[in-house]
């Protein structure tokens, strides 16, 4: 352990996140413990079938889904990690001062490019033109 | 009731900090579960009578003793796991949203600092927005666990929108933070103080970052007008069509939650939390609650109100209209701030 | 509240450990992501406990809120299944990995054979002054290059997606 080790204000405010964790946690395992023990249970096969509105299901439901999800799961990794950026920056932004307006303006503007290459390319578009020919 | 207070000023400043952490927590959490409840028979009486109803009103006086009915019902009700799904994502589903949904309410003030509030971070923004985004597990692996056509669909649906306005959420608070030149959520709320009372608060001030705010939490939670990933018409109930009793409890419970830190957040952030509305009146968590209560009715009045979004348009307006705005809301208040305008001055 | 502190960081490491051993053993990729997840959010706790409640905060936001989503998803979308091993491929491969294990391992140990533990003295990684350092004129182009390198990232993520149906 480093002796620069953090306060005690700082470890209690930490763990009562910690406790908090816990105590729910907690709640969660004796609520289903209670339900466990006293839920009945009365099997049947029919009940076990997946439900598809009454008819019988067909095949798996873990297929190939649409590419877009995943796009926009890229699109969302990317601009998090620019929020990410943004947030301590402006902690600091008063105290730079001008500086720190010019850094996020050009980081802001470079990345509004990017989001601007990505629009016009067609990519934010949920239905892709290119979707709709095939 | 004296020889109490002999042995608390007996014990080492260590153990009297643990003791208060553990009323807090415990107190807190019990509130919330009371909450929650209330939540759930307050959500569907006011809907009805919304839509000229009368809801639930056979349990107790007024049918305040729903939920509790509620309650027991689902504690009687036998487990349904369907023969196809992943066993152990499709138990630890549940668990995961409840205890993320709970998590991120830990770092929110009703109250000056102290008491009112479980842990005061320095970087609480910042765990907020990490919190939330751990939300999203929890309905990707409900959605894709039951191994249902109408799950998956509604998981991935769910997923991608909560990410979708994520960002714009976490973009709203650059501005404020700015402002306030800190993450932590109690000086934000003491950021909003000044002789003006309402005026000051960051809800006039950051306007257009609290709109932002405002509609991506409402889609972060999936409420109506965004709750597309529960659209009953085309997805059955998204994806928890699988999950019954105590375990669809658990989601729904999640859900509640969810909701109430959006406001409960909201309220710290752009209503000046326990700060009172006017400069002659004192501040107290009275104010928080009153505000706090204000914003949950207004997620049930968008209930009762607007019609859904179609899927590609509330993907559309999350990343054509929301984030945008945001941004440019950053760098305009960026520039009022280094021009030391007034009001950003501070 | 030392010792406090000891016992967090001892149950948060063996836990980042045995969830990272779980992930690499285990066959399932769906497990394997859930177990990487945990080894994500234990790394978070060992830095929070470390004083630097940003990074722990960064952590999360980016590797379990953002890259992991992406990766269950590929996983989910892909139809990734249990990965069965091939007996021919599966002797080569245990005997490159058991190599390449040694070597590193004994880097490891020529590296830490090598260090003088030195204490930190108050090293302060509050956030604000990460912020002040990562936003002083010394690092303005490292950081005005890190949204170069972002849109980089965003260009050929897009381009690839767009290529195959």
């Amino acid at each position: 352990m480093p002796s620069a080790a953090p306060s005690a204000s700082y470890l209690t405010s930490h763990s009562a996140i910690l406790a908090f964790l816990l105590v729910v946690v907690g709640f969660v395992a004796v609520n289903l413990v209670l339900w466990k023990i006293i839920r009945p249970s009365r099997f049947s096969e029919e009940k076990l079938t997946t439900y598809e509105c009454g008819e019988n299901p067909t095949g798996s439901a873990w297929i190939q889904f649409n590419i877009r999800f995943y796009v926009f799961a890229l699109l969302f990794i990317i601009f998090d990690v620019e929020a990410v950026f943004l947030l301590p920056w402006a902690v600091v932004f008063r105290e730079i001062g001008p500086l720190a307006f010019l850094e996020g303006l050009v980081f802001i503007a470079i990345l509004a490019i990017a989001l601007a290459y990505v629009w016009r390319k067609g990519d934010l578009e949920w239905v892709r033109t290119e979707d709709r020919q095939v | 009731m004296s020889g109490l207070s002999d042995h608390w000023a007996g014990l080492s400043p260590v153990a009297q900090q643990f003791w208060i952490a553990v009323l807090k927590v415990a107190v807190i959490f019990n509130v919330l579960l009371g909450l929650f409840s209330f939540m759930t028979y307050a959500e569907r009486r006011l809907l009805a009578f919304m839509q000229f109803r009368l809801g639930p009103n056979r349990t107790g006086p007024f049918g305040v003793l729903q939920p509790i009915a509620d309650g027991i019902k689902l504690f009687f009700k036998e487990e349904v796991i369907p023969e196809g799904a992943n066993r152990w994502v499709f138990v630890a589903a549940p668990a995961v949203a409840v205890v993320a949904a709970f998590l991120s309410i830990a770092v929110v003030p009703y109250g000056g600092p102290g008491l009112f509030q479980i842990a005061d971070l320095e970087v609480g923004i910042l765990y907020l927005f990490a919190i939330s985004s751990l939300g999203v597990y929890a309905i990707v692996m409900a959605g894709w666990a039951a191994n249902n056509k109408f799950t998956m669909l509604g998981g991935l649906r769910s997923a991608a929108q909560m990410f979708s306005y994520e960002l714009a959420l976490g973009l709203s608070w650059v501005g404020l933070i700015m402002l306030a030149g800190s993450f932590r959520i109690q000086d934000i709320v003491t950021a909003q103080k000044g002789g003006l009372g309402l005026l000051n608060w960051f809800c006039v001030v950051q306007f257009p970052a609290f709109i932002v705010y405002l509609i991506a939490a409402t889609a972060e939670v999936n409420r109506t007008p965004f709750d597309l990933p529960e659209a009953e018409t085309e997805l059955v109930a998204g994806f928890h069509t699988e999950y019954s009793s105590m375990r669809f409890a658990l989601l729904q419970m999640a859900e509640y939650v969810n909701m109430i830190t959006v406001a409960a957040v909201g309220t710290s952030l752009f209503l000046g939390g326990w700060l009172s509305p006017l400069p002659l009146l004192p501040d107290s968590p009275l104010w928080f609650f009153v505000k706090f209560g204000l914003l949950l009715f207004f997620f049930i009045w968008l209930r009762g109100t607007l019609p859904r979004f179609r899927y590609d348009q509330l993907m559309h307006f999350g990343w054509k209209v929301l984030v945008p705005v945001a941004t440019l809301w950053i760098l305009v208040t960026a520039g009022l701030v280094t021009a030391g305008v007034p009001g950003f001055r501070r | 509240m030392e010792l406090f502190e000891a016992i967090l960081f001892y149950v948060f490491a063996g836990l980042s450990l045995l969830s990272a051993v779980v992930m690499v053993a285990q066959r399932n990729p769906l497990y394997s992501a859930f177990a990487l997840l945990v080894t994500i959010c234990s790394l978070s706790a060992i830095f929070g406990l470390l004083g630097s409640p940003f990074i722990a905060a960064l952590q999360i936001v980016v590797y379990a809120g953002a890259i992991m989503v992406l990766f269950l998803f590929v996983l989910m979308l892909l139809r990734v299944g249990r990965e069965e091993p091939e007996p021919g491929r599966q002797r080569v491969l245990k005997t490159v990995a058991i190599g390449l294990g040694a070597l590193l391992l004994a880097q490891l140990g020529a590296v830490i054979a090598g260090i003088r533990p030195q204490v930190a003295r108050g090293f302060d990684a509050s956030t604000r002054s990460m912020a002040r350092v990562l936003f002083s004129p010394q690092y303005v182009y490292v950081f005005e290059a890190t949204s170069i390198l972002i849109v980089g990232a965003l260009v050929g993520a897009v381009v690839l997606a767009r290529k195959e149906p």
